[in-house]
């Protein structure tokens, strides 16, 4: 069995504002309230923090800006920033420091004003001799082509895809925090505005502000401390492409090997899991994962998410919080996925908690379906 | 056939010199197995890559029409070439979002911009 099994733990959780913060707000302003708000979640201090990991489109030295405001002069930093999933690989990398002894309290912390400042000035667009002068607003049309192909290759629908926003939806409504509550349908989903074919925009996320931020620490130590500790039993990682062009197959992420990772090494499958968070940029997204992690098999991802199977009430409850299609997206959502498993499996989802939730996996994207890490998290009885 | 280009430059320079001429070039391995995107290398053994040649054409893999509040949708395409690799291209000559995965395509060039360069793109392939 892997050393690093139920080595770590997130023992605090916070978001910063969401949605629409006030003006002047910079994104380091949301990674400090986040990162106080995990701090006082746990009763750990400032001065216990011993290690910053952080990353945001627009600090690309996220952790710098977070110790200086903060005060913290960290021994260990890391601002791996792979997109969206960097906060599961900043988990998996902040297990294996605190395992080796190189830190003890890690603060992993996010922050963005996209919706503040524009997308287009929240994130640089990388200039490509061989996909940009065809001007693909990325990263919609890489999601758009996977999704196309999907639907080609599998017969998934687009009512297929709009099962996901609907679900999504359905959570977020239970979900105070969240930005989008009106009530959705999957025909209203088919009739809004097309945006890239074949996703309309119900079929996208949203853009949002926001942040998160949580603490990990070692299990001994977050056992001792105010919340109760949510155990990292597996976690695993893989990229495979940066262009959409270098992904060897449209249908195929490489969360089937972070998945495989995360699982072997939790010594789980999915039919433990209780609930998913799975990033959902677009609606193929959460599909792919379902069958790269293997809740289902590969092309059968439209059907699994038919008849409400991943909405509340559902067999497999997935994006609880209501996700990025509906509660929010600051661009790179990965840690809110996290804070989301860590309430769940605390029991503290109030209207929109999961009945004896023990095990729950949250999965990150990033990129045009191109880093992917997977988190299995457990309660304490999992250990 | 081998590219006639072999002074030392950039993937991104060979690559838009062919153009200028109305040639699809890629990079591949020794072998001849394509490397894309292009790149100075043989991703996963280093080796430097040979500059080749492409008939330029090829079938839709994907495909999707982009569509903005202001302007008619626009087609952004992945076209796989037949000799065995995947680009990001633009499928013309039909409505943006008429394009089908499969459907046989061949390469066209457009006019030269004011540096000269030239921006390869698809048409539907007659009689396929």
């Amino acid at each position: 069995m892997s050393p690093l099994r139920a080595s770590s733990a997130i023992a605090g959780a916070a978001e910063s504002d969401l949605g629409a913060v006030a003006e002047g707000m910079r994104p380091v302003d949301l990674m400090v309230q986040a990162s106080l708000g995990a701090l006082a979640d746990c009763g750990l201090a400032l001065g216990d923090v011993d290690s910053l990991f952080a990353a945001t489109t627009q600090l690309p030295m996220a952790p710098l800006n977070l110790a200086q405001e903060l005060g913290i002069r960290p021994r260990y930093t890391d601002a791996t920033n792979v997109g969206g999933s960097s906060f599961m690989f900043h988990v998996d990398h902040a297990r294996a420091a605190i395992a080796a002894g190189l830190c003890e309290v890690a603060l992993i912390a996010y922050g963005s004003t996209q919706r503040l400042v524009g997308r287009g000035s929240a994130s640089v667009q990388e200039l490509d001799p061989w996909e940009t002068p065809y001007r693909p607003v990325m990263p919609l049309t890489a999601y758009a082509l996977a999704a196309a192909r999907h639907m080609h290759e599998f017969g998934t629908t687009r009512a297929q895809l709009a099962e996901v926003a609907v679900s999504a939806r359905a959570w977020a409504r239970r979900n105070p925090a969240a930005w989008s509550r009106d009530p959705l349908s999957v025909d209203d989903v088919l009739g809004a505005r097309m945006v890239a074919d074949p996703l309309t925009v119900r079929d996208c996320c949203l853009v949002t502000d926001g942040g998160a931020a949580i603490v990990v620490t070692s299990a001994e130590r977050a056992a001792t401390l105010r919340r109760p500790p949510v155990l990292v039993l597996g976690a695993g990682e893989a990229h495979s492409h940066r262009h959409i062009t270098g992904m060897a197959d449209l249908t195929r992420t490489a969360a089937a090997e972070s998945g495989a990772r995360a699982f072997a090494e939790a010594g789980l499958t999915p039919a433990d899991v209780d609930c998913v968070q799975l990033y959902d940029a677009f609606t193929i997204t959460p599909i792919l994962f379902l069958e790269d992690l293997g809740f289902c098999a590969k092309g059968e991802g439209g059907p699994f998410v038919s008849g409400g199977r991943t909405a509340p009430g559902g067999a497999l409850p997935m994006n609880t919080n209501g996700g990025g299609l509906s509660y929010c997206h600051p661009g790179m959502y990965g840690l809110l996925g996290i804070v989301e498993a860590v309430r769940q499996l605390r029991g503290e989802a109030a209207g929109r908690q999961v009945a004896g939730c023990e095990v729950a996996v949250a999965h990150g994207n990033g990129g045009v379906l191109s880093s992917q890490a997977t988190l299995v998290l457990g309660t304490a009885g999992t250990a | 056939m081998p590219d006639a280009i072999d002074e030392p430059r950039s993937p991104a320079a060979i690559y838009a010199a062919h153009c200028r001429e109305g040639r699809l070039a890629y990079p591949a391995a020794p072998d001849g197995t394509p490397v894309w995107p292009p790149s100075l290398v043989v991703p996963g053994t280093g080796e430097p890559v040979q500059w080749l040649l492409s008939e330029g054409r090829g079938t839709v893999y994907s495909t999707t029409a982009l569509h903005a509040r202001d302007s008619e949708p626009r087609n952004v395409a992945i076209v796989e070439l037949d000799e065995g690799y995947r680009m990001m291209a633009r499928v013309d000559g039909l409505p943006a979002d008429a394009v089908e995965i499969g459907a046989r395509v061949r390469v066209r060039f457009g006019a030269p911009d004011e540096t000269g360069a030239r921006l390869p793109f698809f048409v539907p392939q007659a009689g396929a």
